[in-house]
């Protein structure tokens, strides 16, 4: 695993901050002055790459590349994966990525301005591209798999992973860096706050993200990289790699219904799907990191689904959203990556910010502070606009 | 400008851009290897010529251009006439 977020650097940072529930949420003053009805943003720091990566090579990387490229670095180095093996044997890229925003204003300005398109220059058309995540991490890598982005809006990063369990369990690849990247800029997310879905609770910045808070009122956007290298149980051993979990099961489901607003059904089918293909009693699910993204509809619905589907028991959930924001095109990894270094290291993060619950979320087992506790199963879940939804199950690898 | 502060200048542009040691911008030395330029980056040195000199390089005029001393001509003779 590897990850880049608002909440550290790398592993080791991430997990203390998760283990402090500290949050990554900022004002960002240069969104007010655009015009953002919300300037509250996770904030991070763009990688300074020099030195790593060549300058032919980083002109095609946008923000959302060279946060993949660190966290995918981190991922390899854990994973005992080095370019040796690298070379000789077809290593697979799928990675969650729907934007690449700030790449395309920034060249389309030129044209605009400029009315010459060379001046865009050579790295533009591919930091412009959907697809830049996985163009540019195939190429530094040098993997010679399946190279494809998977664009499920803010399940992208979920389904990454999911699909990428699929073809190893067919057997089509053996090894697969997958994740999820999402560009933090006011460009990527201005039409995003135009639509009033962001958290307006300026005056007090890493309490905005509230999921399943009665008080709750909007999202706040977030971002950065997370990495994880899913492998067949049998490469895995053959090449002496540290196993660390096993992705048990996959659900998907669509709306079929609103653009933007969820529903309950399509959730519910998803959370069934992955239970029946895991193949797991619901019971020993010990946790489940929610979607709810502190939108009032969103976190009610998935609460109502989660509530359904468990019928009666009440497992442990917490949205880490509360501390990152809402990670979209990557958070369907990030919470992969979040849920497992808890899972590692015996806590579960606290749902910060839970300070009432409403009707609806009074119906989970929600905690605000820190659990102290061993757990070897937990859930994931991941929605998005247009109604795609996608559902992990994961399970601490035991000899 | 004279010709001197136009090389000056655009020595430091290019070992900017194309992050090179200044020093190994000789007139003699051959622009694709001292640059490090591959297939693309040819967009990127018209670019920064047409950014700071206001003078256009046709990509098939660039590619007649082998060392730094036909450049600095090449350009110099063009900002002249501009």
């Amino acid at each position: 695993m590897g990850v880049y977020s608002c909440l550290g650097k790398n592993l080791e940072e991430v997990r203390e901050s998760l283990y402090n529930g500290k949050s990554g949420i900022i004002f960002d003053p240069v969104r007010k002055e655009m015009g953002f009805r919300s300037a509250l943003t996770a904030y991070l720091e763009t990688p300074d790459l020099k030195g790593q990566v060549s300058r032919n090579q980083r002109v095609y990387m946008p923000d959302q590349a060279k946060y993949a490229y660190v966290a995918t670095t981190e991922a390899l180095r854990n994973a005992r994966l080095d370019q040796d093996y690298i070379d000789s044997h077809e290593v697979g890229l799928l990675y969650g990525n729907d934007s690449t925003a700030d790449a395309v204003v920034k060249s389309v300005d030129i044209m605009r301005e400029k009315k010459d398109t060379t001046l865009v220059g050579s790295g533009a058309i591919f930091q412009s591209m959907n697809s830049t995540v996985t163009m540019n991490l195939g190429c530094l890598f040098r993997l010679k798999g399946i190279n494809l982005t998977v664009s499920g809006a803010c399940a992208s990063g979920s389904h990454a992973i999911g699909l990428g369990s699929l073809l190893i369990k067919w057997g089509l690849q053996d090894c697969i860096v997958c994740g999820g990247a999402q560009e933090v800029n006011p460009y990527s997310i201005g039409s995003f706050d135009g639509i009033n879905a962001f958290s307006t609770r300026e005056s007090d910045p890493t309490k905005a993200s509230r999921p399943f808070d009665r008080d709750r009122d909007g999202l706040v956007p977030g971002g950065g990289a997370a990495t994880v290298i899913i492998e067949s149980y049998e490469s895995a051993v053959k090449r002496g790699a540290p196993i660390l979990a096993e992705v048990v099961g996959y659900g998907f489901s669509s709306n079929g219904d609103h653009m933007s607003v969820p529903n309950v059904d399509g959730p519910s089918r998803s959370l069934e799907m992955c239970l029946r293909e895991a193949h797991v009693d619901k019971k020993d699910i010990a946790y489940i990191n929610a979607h709810a993204t502190s939108t009032p509809v969103g976190d009610k619905n998935e609460a109502k689904a989660i509530a359904n589907v468990f019928d009666g028991y009440k497992p442990i959930v917490t949205s880490t959203k509360a501390m990152t924001g809402h990670e979209m095109w990557m958070a369907g990894s990030s919470e992969i990556v979040y849920s497992m270094l808890m899972m590692q290291n015996d806590f579960i993060a606290p749902n910060i910010n839970f300070e009432n619950p409403d009707e609806d979320s009074a119906k989970l087992n929600i905690p605000a502070k820190r659990l102290d506790t061993h757990f070897d199963m937990f859930l994931s879940n991941s929605f998005g606009f247009g109604g795609t939804n996608s559902t992990l199950i994961v399970k601490r690898f035991t000899k | 400008m004279d010709k001197d502060t136009f090389i000056e200048k655009l020595n430091e542009l290019l070992a900017e851009e194309f992050e090179v040691d200044i020093q190994t911008i000789r007139p003699e030395a051959t622009i694709k290897i001292t640059l490090a330029m591959d297939s693309l980056s040819f967009v990127d040195l018209i670019a920064v010529i047409e950014n700071d000199f206001g003078v256009k390089i046709p990509g098939q005029e660039l590619k007649e251009l082998k060392t730094f001393s036909q450049l600095y001509d090449y350009i110099y003779e063009k900002i002249q006439k501009a």
